[in-house]
Order: structure tokens, then sequence, then C-alpha cells
């Protein structure tokens, strides 16, 4: 673990990736302690303040600071991806190494669903099931993870196919154990690394497709402090307090940014075939 | 290619397509609600509802359901926008045409811009080239389009008053403004697509032009340009084809928000007004429509691929 570390930080991919990751991270802890305003107190005087020494990065229409609703907003927009992206991750391994340790027919079918399923977008999918769901943030983080589920199969089960054929899994078979061991216990573990560094950069996607959702006024609801959602609120001010636009919307691109320059320095240390 | 695989490749879109149906006809019909007090609205009599439902077909049983849909769309008919009382098909293909329009010029914008890119970063590996290519086509990954929309706008559209921020002007009707219109939407759609693939491009070249047959070109004293051009691009950009049609996923999901943003007519838009309205058969052939045309392209890309390189060998 601190061998990876330490590797990680010699690439300078890695070391940027980390130390922005990093940084969101104690914002997502910290983020509210160090908000200087309440997110939510309207103040009907300081409305629309272009950044200033008192708000520094500006006010919205009701007068709200936006510094503080940026950093109370980081749990909404990063956990939440996270969340959705660990749950699509788990689903999509089990799958793929399920598929994989089966082989033969049951493999093909599994996966030639697989791909039918992923000939429909991502943005599709989730669009999809929030409009069966309802819109709120709890059914866009369900939506993103089912929409990702497909790909981590797809990615866990080549990796596994891999797997499958060492001795150590051979061995399991040829000593009688059960499917769910050799699965769970023998190849599972094994998958893990290129697993990881696929749902690293597969974060930076669902932080976008989480606030696209928000944005499209169909994830998180009024009046939350997500960044996509406060996006889309700011978009009918653009003309004449573009700073009520542009800080959420770098908010967003820096922790994509974050997490594909993390996920690239973990690629180049875990696996350095491809 | 084999006939065999051609056939093979067929029977697997069909495959593909009826799992879609099947998958968007479950997720749509599964609804919380009640299409008929959606249509009726909550003061409705027992009787009409009734009846709605009837009209609908909603009394029958799921599966019973789904093959009568099914039918329709067969034979072109994706049943009665709830929204207008027009028929879905006609007014959604007209939006796809519109959405094509604008997925053809983003395309083309990227292998004009792309390929240069790619190519230069790999020739100049290492070097201030590359550092930018790279950085750029990181920024260009990590933007969602709702924010390089917002972006370009800001610029081109509010501060330098160059192009028209919103709206869309069909091309038959003025060709000029139709373009200018058209202007943002595929630069907001075409630049996560010239990072992805610039990106490829470099990563596919550089492991070509390490190659033994490469090196064996150079020792015979080949020209850079002949090496680069007749040796290494070639095999380089036959897993881009690949990669291209991925993109198109990507392209359909981004269009849904450029349209949406630059109020653009296409069927990203038309799919996110279904959905806020809960017109079930606009959402149903809305969502149909786009996974069909990103399966026939896939189906097209593979097709090429195997035309292209003849080693490829599927059984």
């Amino acid at each position: 673990m601190t061998e990876t570390f330490r590797r990680m930080l010699r690439s300078p991919q890695g070391a940027l990736g980390l130390l922005i990751v990093g940084l969101i991270l104690l914002v997502v802890i910290l983020g509210p302690a160090l908000a200087p305003y309440n997110p939510d107190t309207m103040a009907p005087l300081q409305r629309y303040k272009p950044p200033s020494a008192q708000f520094w990065l500006g006010t919205d229409q009701y007068g709200r600071d936006i510094l503080s609703r940026l950093l109370n907003g980081a749990r909404a927009t990063v956990v939440l991806a996270l969340i959705a992206t660990g749950l699509g991750t788990l689903a999509g391994a089990m799958i793929g190494t399920v598929s994989a340790y089966l082989g033969g027919r049951a493999d093909e079918a599994i996966m030639r669903t697989i791909d039918a399923v992923m000939s429909i977008p991502s943005l599709l999918m989730a669009l999809l099931i929030v409009n069966l769901l309802g819109k709120s943030s709890l059914n866009a983080v369900l939506a993103i993870a089912i929409a990702f589920t497909p790909g981590m199969a797809r990615v866990t089960r080549s990796v596994a196919l891999a797997v499958r054929k060492q001795d150590y899994v051979n061995a399991a078979i040829a000593r009688g154990e059960s499917a769910g061991f050799i699965v769970w216990r023998e190849m599972l573990p094994n998958v893990v690394a290129p697993i990881i560094v696929e749902m690293t950069i597969r974060v930076a996607f669902a932080v976008m497709l989480f606030a696209t959702l928000s944005f499209l006024g169909l994830g998180a609801q009024p009046p939350a402090s997500e960044w996509g959602l406060m996006v889309a609120e700011a978009r009918r001010f653009m003309h004449l307090s573009p700073w009520m636009i542009l800080w959420p919307s770098l908010a967003v691109a820096l922790v994509a940014i974050g997490f594909n320059l993390l996920g690239d320095g973990l690629r180049d240390v875990l696996n350095p075939r491809t | 290619m084999s006939p065999a695989y051609v056939l093979k490749r067929i029977a697997l879109i069909c495959y593909t397509l009826f799992v879609v149906s099947l998958i968007v006809f479950a997720i749509t019909q599964i609804l919380p609600a009640d299409a008929a007090v959606m249509l009726l609205g909550e003061n409705a009599t027992q009787e009409a509802l009734a009846a709605v439902r009837e009209r609908l077909g909603l009394d029958a049983p799921l599966w019973q359901q789904y093959l009568h849909w099914l039918g329709g769309v067969v034979q072109g008919d994706f049943g009665t926008s709830m929204r207008t009382g027009q028929p879905v098909g006609p007014a959604l293909f007209e939006a796809l045409g519109r959405s094509l329009l604008l997925a053809l010029f983003s395309i083309l914008l990227m292998l004009a811009l792309a390929l240069p890119l790619g190519i230069v970063a790999a020739i100049r590996r290492g070097r201030i080239a590359d550092l930018v290519v790279g950085v750029i086509s990181y920024i260009g990954v990590s933007l969602p389009e709702f924010v390089t929309a917002t972006l370009l706008v800001l610029v081109l559209a509010d501060w330098l008053q160059w192009l028209p921020a919103t709206g869309y002007v069909p091309l038959t009707e003025n060709f000029g403004r139709g373009l200018l219109h058209l202007v943002l939407p595929v630069l907001t759609v075409s630049l996560i697509l010239i990072a992805h693939v610039s990106r490829m491009v470099r990563s596919e070249l550089v492991d070509v032009l390490h190659t033994d047959y490469i090196r064996a070109a150079r020792l015979k004293g080949l020209s850079n340009r002949t090496v680069l051009f007749k040796h290494g691009l070639r095999n380089a950009l036959l897993p881009t084809i690949t990669i291209v049609a991925l993109d198109i996923g990507y392209l359909l999901g981004g269009v849904i928000v450029v349209e949406e943003i630059f109020a653009l007519p296409g069927i990203g838009r038309q799919l996110i007004v279904a959905i806020q309205s809960r017109d079930l058969p606009s959402v149903q052939a809305g969502a149909l429509i786009m996974a069909t045309t990103y399966a026939i392209a896939n189906f097209l890309a593979d097709i090429a691929y195997a035309w292209l390189d003849r080693r490829i060998q599927y059984d």
C-alpha cells in the first residue's frame, strides 16, 4: 500500500491527482465547518454581489454566499457520486466474475445481454430510471449505479477470464471447493486492482453524470447546494452575474479532473501493461 | 470478412434491439403513477379512468401490452403522444434528423482536429506539444457538457457577441443563420470527442511506432513521412474506429444535454420534454430510437473494422 502510494507520487499525473482528490476529500469532511456563512441564509440586501473581500466568490439571487454553498454542496456532489460508483462497481464485478467463472454458453449469453444493455447510453439509461423512480438525489444515485453496472461487468469479466485460467483456480476446482468459494475467495481478490483503476476513472464520470442529472432538474432538488443544480439555477442570471454560474461549473470540472488524474496515475502503477 | 461473420453480427443486433425494447418497456411501463390518472387529472371519475385504461390497453396483462407495443413499433407505429395527441413516430424522426445533423458536424470537426493533434502529440512525445495536447484533452474529458456549454456561451455569445446563444433555424430556411446557430452546440459536443479521440490516437500511434516493422522500415531508409503515414498511421487508426463508434454512445448522451441547453429541437430535447411531462409513448419511442441508432453505429463500425483488418477472424 505505501509502495503504491510512493510510486503514485513519482508520476506527475498521480501526484497531482492525489493532491486534488485529497483537497476535495478535505472539503467534503470539513466543508460545512470552513464555510464563512450559512449556505441557506437569504440576505435580500446582499443579492447579486460580485466576488469581494466580504464574499470571496460573490452571492447569488437570494444573497446566499456562493463559497459557503460550494463548500456545503461538496458532500451532496462528491459523496453521492462515490456511493453510486461503488454500488455500480460491486454489482458489475459480481456479474462479470460469475460470468467468467461459468464460462461457455452461460458466459456468452450473459455477455451478449450486457452488450445489448450497453447500447443504451448511460445518461439515457439514468434518465429512464429517474423517470421510473421519481426525481431525487437518492434515485439519481441508483440510476447511475445501474447505468454503470454493465460496463463494470464487462471490464471485470475480461480480467476474471485471465484469472480463471490460473493454476490456483484449477487447484481450487480440483479440491472440490464450492462455486461460491471459488468466485469469492479465489477470483474476486485477484481482479480487484484493475477494477479499482476503472472505478476511480468512473468516479469522475459519476460526478459529471450526477451533476448533469441535477442540472436537468432530475437529481438534487432546490434548495440543495448540489453543484449541477447551482449551475442550472444560475443560468438565468449568467448575463449580468456570470460568477454565479462560473464557480460551480469549475468545481465540477476540478473534481472530474482530479479523479481522472488519480485513475490514470493508479493505472500506471497497478497495471503497467496497458 | 466471411458472410458468416456478417450474419452473426446481424443476429446479434436483432438480439440487442430485442433486449433494449424489453428494458425500455419495462422501465417506462412500471411507472409508479397511473397513466390514466396522469392523463385525466386527480378528479376524474372511476368510469372515465376505466374507459381510458381500456383505450390505452392498460388493463391487459403486461406481456400482452408489450407484444401489442412491439407489434406497432415493428410496423412503424410508435403510438400517440399523451401530450399533443399526435402520432409519436413522425415528430421523433424529424427531431432525430436534426440531432444527426448535429452529430455529423461534431464528428467531422472531431476528425479534422483530433487526428492531427494525436499525431503531433505522438511524434513529439514528451515534448511541449505533447504536454499541451495532453492537458487540453484532460480538460476536455473532464468537463461535463453543461459546463462546456456554459463557458462557451459566456465567452462567445455573451462577452464577444459573435454567436447566438440559443435557438434553432432550419438550414433549409436560412443556411447561413442555421449554421451560425449550430456552431456552439457542435463545439460543445465535439470538445469531449476531440479530447477522447486525440488521446486514443496518440497512445495507439506511440505503441505502433515502437514495433519491429516500423524499425525495419526506418532501417530500410524510408523517409519519416512514409514511415509515419504508410506504416504507422494505418495500423494506429484501426483501433480508433472502434473508439469512435463507442463514442457515439457518449455523443447521443451529450446530445440530450446540449440540445436542452441550446434549445435545439432534436430527439434529446424531445425526450427531456417527454420525461418531464410523463408522456409515456414518446419516452418509449425516443429511448428506443436513440438506442437503435447507437446499436446500428456499433454494428457498422464492427463491419468496417473487419473489412479493413483482414486478420480478424471471428468464429
